[in-house]
This record gives structure tokens, C-alpha cells and sequence, in this order.
């Protein structure tokens, strides 16, 4: 058996797929928080309580209903979404003309009576959510087992970041968009209806979290806590990357939850704190975050 | 822009002429309190997290910058305190200025790492260092994990006032209380605390002006930081233990939470949202995590419609006429 640092290669590679898929799930939720932050000018607290609304939605979906995993994949993060321009369109766009600590703590409060309000109706223990039969099984690489249902988030979740980075970069709806950061009330004079492209940029953002949810929910168990702590994470991410290029916070995601799979392997007690001292040395050098702009 | 209109457009006269009446009311108030039949260990949680709210309202009220890691610094003060009064056995005095020097020194190093970005990237990066501090107690073992530092010894303070008396103690906790106060009033009125409104109102015109502006911030960020730590280490000696909901995120929120309500910017203000937070906490306490909702709520219901909080909702509606202006 191949060794690499006195590490068996198998147990390197299994740490490193983990490491990509929690990955996958940051870049996925970083992305969103940075389309949000772009365009509203706020941090989106309640990103977490999304990303648990898609994992939750879908297991009420299965067990209530007996919607199985492929339908719940479209409609959990169409429900979270339809949650997302609820909030936006009642009171966050309420609070653009005040200072943007208010739509800071606007979200904090809806996640608390989301998060709430699902311990009440589910308790904080795991419930299970089965992987879907077509996933069963795996790809032995060689080197090291590829569950299938692992591999299917990783391309997943990378063909819906990469997709859309590249709405933004390169369609027309994109540069509205990219145009709307610049310069709002210039955008607006042309006629572009920049408070619907709001709403629709946090709806749209909120179903990243909800998809990124339901992806989740046969990897981890579904339980109304899993966002809470991930959105720390997250934060500290975002701070990492800086917040001024979405194919950064792309990047980020996916570079962090990989150094976090590495130092679960070589000094385990470290792994839930290296992403906060990877910040603090990132603040330190590049205060602006690797990709972001002063 | 700003986070406190009720400061910035100043107090108005008639009101703030009924100040020291007051401060005087509600200083006869926590004196005869235990003896008009308020719970005293209710009344002791409520100092602390009101010194905890003062604390934090000098960043947010006064600077401008929302931490979300005062946690960090609450808890830490209660291991601290819990620590070196069970295991060294010390006594409170040193417990506590132990207890309070750490938190201190904590802030040092985390305002001089969040003060790099500013705004809503302060809130972000405070809470993810309050994060981190939360999974080192998790882990160190001198926090005992998830089961806390338990039984802390109450102590003799000075030798001579034995706090195993609730009343004693309630008395000494009021004190601490005063002086936590005291130590932000005066923060507040100081040449100090008059350039770090400047800051807020225009940070661009401070630095041309020659202030060190970065350095009054960590300044400012200590001294909060510090007190902090003084509530949660008084917070450990009413209750006798230290735990990881002390450090919990959850703690920095309710610290938002009680500014909010209270009235951000304003002296006051974080003692009556303590009050009233405390109250609802205890109140509906049976209702388990339903208190999430209900605190999500007041969230929601206070930014949405309550910005000003009811001691900056007191002051405007005090005001009559032109205002005179004063910063309360």
C-alpha cells in the first residue's frame, strides 16, 4: 500500500472527497451570499436557515407525501425560493434606505423563527433521508471506492455553480445584472426594473441554498441545527474570498472545504478551526480577501 | 446611514433635564429591590447582561461596528473567573480582573484582525472569530468540554464580604454593575469617545483630521471587550458555573437583541432591553425552544417597525421644539 506522509493513500482520498463535497456545499452557499451581497448590499443571515429548509422540505416531501428524491430536488429549492422572494418583497426591501445592518438583522431574526419553529415541529435529532436507489453503488477508481450518490453532488453542484457564473458573466440577464451593481438608479433610467431583478436575485439565491440542502440530506442527517453552524463557516469563506468576483467564491468554497478535509487527516482537532485561521491570516496579508476588490 | 438618529439629533432639552431623576429613580430602585420582592438572582442575570449590552452598544451605538462576537468574550470571562477561583482558588477580586484582563487582552487581538475590513464585514469576521473561540472551550480541556466548570465556589470578597449571602452578593453585583456603567459613561463623554462619534458620523473626514482612527477603534473594541468579560465572569459567580452556552453564538445575538430593543446609541437603552429580554426569557422559559420564535420576532418586529428601541422611542417623543444638543 501506498503511502504519502505516512498517510495510507485510500484514507487520503476519502478525506479529500469529503473535503469536495462539503466544499461543493460552500461554494454553493458562498455563491449565493455574494450574487446577494452584489446587488442588495446585504448579508444574508438567513442562508443557513435556507440550506436547512431545502434538506427539511425534502424529507417532509418523502415522508408526508412520498415525493421521492429527483421531484424534491426541483421543488424543495422552488419552495425555498418562493420563501426567499416572500421575505424580500415584505420587509427586506423595506429596509434598503436605512442603514445595512438592518437587513443584516432582519435576516438573523428570520432564521431564528425559521430554525425555531422547525425544532418545535421536528426536535434537534438527525432524522435519515435514504439515498435514492439510481445512486446505489460505486466506481472503484483504483486507488480508492467512489460512492456514486458522492459523486453525482460534486457534479452537481458544479455544473449549477459554473452554470451559473456563467449566466452572469456571459448572458444578456447577466450583464442587467452585473450592470445593476455598478450603478443602480443608470441601470433603472433605462428602464430595467431593478427592484424585480432584487427580489428575483434573492429568491434565486435562496433555492441555491435549498438545492444545496437537498443534496445534503442523504450525505448528513436532516436536522433544523444543520445550518447554524455552516453559516459561520460560510461567512468566514466569504471573508476569505472577498466578496467581489462570483467565480471567487466559487473557488474559495471549494479550495477551503478541501484544506479542511486535509487537516481532518493530519491533525484532526484542528478541522473545525482551520477555515477560521485561514481568515485571520488571509485578513492579516490581503485584507480585501484573495479575489475580492478594495 | 446612521445606526442612531436619536443621538445624532440630539436629546431633547426637557428630557434630558429629568436625566438625573432618573438615574436617581432607578438607582433607589435596584437598592430596595431585593426587599420589594424581586427574584434577587433574576435581578443579578439582568446586570450582568446589562453591563454585557452596555458594553457591546459602545461598538454599535457609538462606533458603528455591529459585533457579533461578544460571546467570545462573555464566556472566556466565566472560564476564566470559574477556572482560577475553582481550580487556583482564588478569591473573586483576582477571579474577576483575571477574568476581565483576558477579555481584554481578546479584544486586543480581535479588533486589531476585524478593524481590517469594515461595515458589514466587521459583523462577519467577528462572529467567525467568536466561532472559532467557541470550538477551542469545546475542545480545551480546562473548560471541561460540554459539561462546563460546575460548582464554582462563591468566595470572600476582601475577606470580608462572604458571598454566599445572596444579598451580599446581589449588592456586589450592583456594584460591578455601577462601575461597568461608569466606565462607559465616562468612555462616551472622554475626548475619546467624542472623536469615535466622528468616526462614525464620517470616517474619511477623521483620518484627513489626523485621528488614529484604526487605533481608537481597537481602543474602543478593548474596553468593550473587557466589560464583557467582567459580566460573564460576575455572570459565573451568581450562578456558579461556566458553560458553552455562555460562548455560544447565540449569546453574542442576544446582546444585539438587547441593544435593539433598548435603543441603540443610547446610555440607557441596553439596560432596559437587558431588562427586557431577561424578563421574557424567564417568563416564558417553559416554552422551550418556542423562546427561539419569540425572540426571532422581536427581532423582526423591532427592525421592521421599532428601530429607534423604547428609550430612543422615549426620547423623541420627549422632544419638543428645537433640541439642544446632547449626547445620551
Amino acid at each position: 500500500m501506498t503511502d504519502i506522509l505516512g498517510v495510507p493513500l485510500p484514507l487520503l482520498f476519502g478525506q479529500l472527497l469529503i473535503g469536495l463535497i462539503n466544499g461543493s456545499f460552500y461554494a454553493l452557499l458562498s455563491l449565493g451570499l455574494a450574487v446577494i451581497f452584489g446587488l442588495l448590499n446585504v448579508i444574508n443571515f438567513a442562508h443557513g436557515a435556507f440550506y436547512m429548509l431545502g434538506a427539511v422540505v425534502a424529507w417532509l416531501l418523502l415522508t408526508y407525501f412520498g415525493i421521492g428524491y429527483f421531484p424534491a430536488l426541483i421543488l424543495a429549492p422552488l419552495i425555498v425560493g418562493a420563501l426567499g422572494v416572500t421575505l424580500e418583497k415584505t420587509l427586506l426591501s423595506r429596509l434598503y434606505t436605512v442603514d445595512h445592518l438592518y437587513g443584516l438583522l432582519l435576516t438573523f431574526g428570520a432564521a431564528l423563527i425559521v430554525e425555531g419553529l422547525f425544532i418545535n415541529l421536528l426536535g434537534v435529532s438527525g432524522k435519515p433521508y435514504n439515498t435514492p436507489q439510481v445512486f446505489a453503488g460505486g466506481f472503484n477508481l483504483g486507488f480508492m471506492f467512489l460512492p456514486a450518490y458522492r459523486a453525482w453532488v460534486i457534479v452537481a453542484s458544479l455544473l449549477v455553480c459554473f452554470g451559473t457564473w456563467l449566466m452572469i458573466e456571459r448572458t444578456k440577464l447577466g450583464s442587467y445584472l452585473r450592470a445593476a451593481v455598478e450603478s443602480p438608479e443608470l441601470v433603472r433610467a433605462f428602464g430595467i426594473r431593478v427592484p424585480m431583478m432584487m427580489t428575483l436575485t434573492y429568491g434565486f439565491a435562496a433555492s441555491l441554498a435549498g438545492l444545496a440542502g437537498v443534496l445534503a440530506a442523504p450525505i448528513y442527517t436532516v436536522s433544523p441545527i444543520m445550518g447554524q453552524s455552516i453559516i459561520i463557516t460560510v461567512f468566514a469563506i466569504v471573508v476569505i474570498g472577498g466578496m467581489g468576483s462570483i467565480l471567487g467564491s466559487i473557488l474559495t468554497g471549494l479550495g477551503v472545504g478541501l484544506i479542511e478535509g486535509l487537516t481532518r487527516l493530519f491533525y484532526p482537532e484542528a478541522s473545525s478551526v482551520v477555515v477560521f485561521l485561514l481568515m485571520i491570516v488571509i485578513l492579516l496579508t490581503r485584507p480585501h480577501g484573495l479575489f475580492g476588490r478594495s | 446611514m446612521s445606526l442612531s438618529d436619536t443621538s445624532k439629533s440630539g436629546a431633547p432639552y426637557g428630557l434630558t433635564m429629568l436625566y438625573p431623576a432618573f438615574v436617581v429613580l432607578g438607582l433607589v430602585f435596584l437598592l430596595s429591590a431585593p426587599f420589594l420582592g424581586v427574584y434577587p438572582i433574576f435581578l443579578m442575570k439582568v446586570l450582568c447582561f446589562a453591563v454585557m449590552a452596555s458594553a457591546f452598544n459602545l461598538m454599535l451605538g457609538y462606533v458603528g461596528l455591529l459585533s457579533f462576537g461578544h460571546a467570545a468574550f462573555f464566556g472566556m470571562g466565566a472560564y476564566v473567573l470559574g477556572h482560577t477561583m475553582k481550580e487556583w482558588g482564588l478569591p473573586p477580586m483576582g477571579g474577576l480582573a483575571l477574568a476581565t484582563g483576558v477579555a481584554a487582552l481578546m479584544g486586543l487581538v480581535f479588533g486589531a484582525i476585524a478593524i481590517r475590513q469594515k461595515g458589514i464585514y466587521f459583523a462577519m469576521i467577528t462572529m467567525a472569530l467568536g466561532q472559532l473561540v467557541y470550538f477551542i472551550c469545546v475542545q480545551a480541556p480546562f473548560t471541561n468540554g460540554e459539561d462546563g466548570i460546575q460548582a464554582i465556589p462563591r468566595g470572600t470578597v476582601l475577606g470580608v464580604l462572604d458571598l454566599r449571602d445572596t444579598l451580599t452578593l446581589y449588592y456586589f453585583v450592583l456594584a460591578i454593575f455601577i462601575f461597568g456603567f461608569l466606565v462607559i459613561y465616562r468612555t462616551v463623554r472622554s475626548p475619546l469617545g467624542q472623536a469615535l462619534k466622528g468616526v462614525r458620523e464620517n470616517e474619511q473626514r477623521m483620518i484627513s483630521l489626523g485621528y488614529p482612527v484604526a487605533q481608537m477603534k481597537v481602543l474602543a473594541f478593548t474596553i468593550s471587550a473587557a466589560l464583557t468579560g467582567l459580566a460573564g465572569a460576575t455572570k459565573a459567580i451568581v450562578f456558579q458555573t461556566a458553560t458553552l452556552t455562555d460562548v455560544q453564538w447565540q449569546t453574542s445575538g442576544e446582546a444585539v437583541l438587547m441593544t435593539l430593543i433598548g435603543g441603540i446609541g443610547t446610555l440607557f437603552g441596553p439596560i432596559v432591553g437587558a431588562g427586557i429580554i431577561i424578563t421574557i426569557q424567564s417568563r416564558f422559559a417553559s416554552m422551550g425552544s418556542w423562546i427561539m420564535v419569540i425572540i426571532g420576532v422581536i427581532f423582526v418586529v423591532c427592525v421592521m417597525a421599532f428601530r429607534k428601541g423604547v428609550v430612543g422611542t422615549l426620547l423623541e417623543s420627549g422632544k419638543s421644539g428645537p433640541s439642544a444638543s446632547s449626547d445620551t
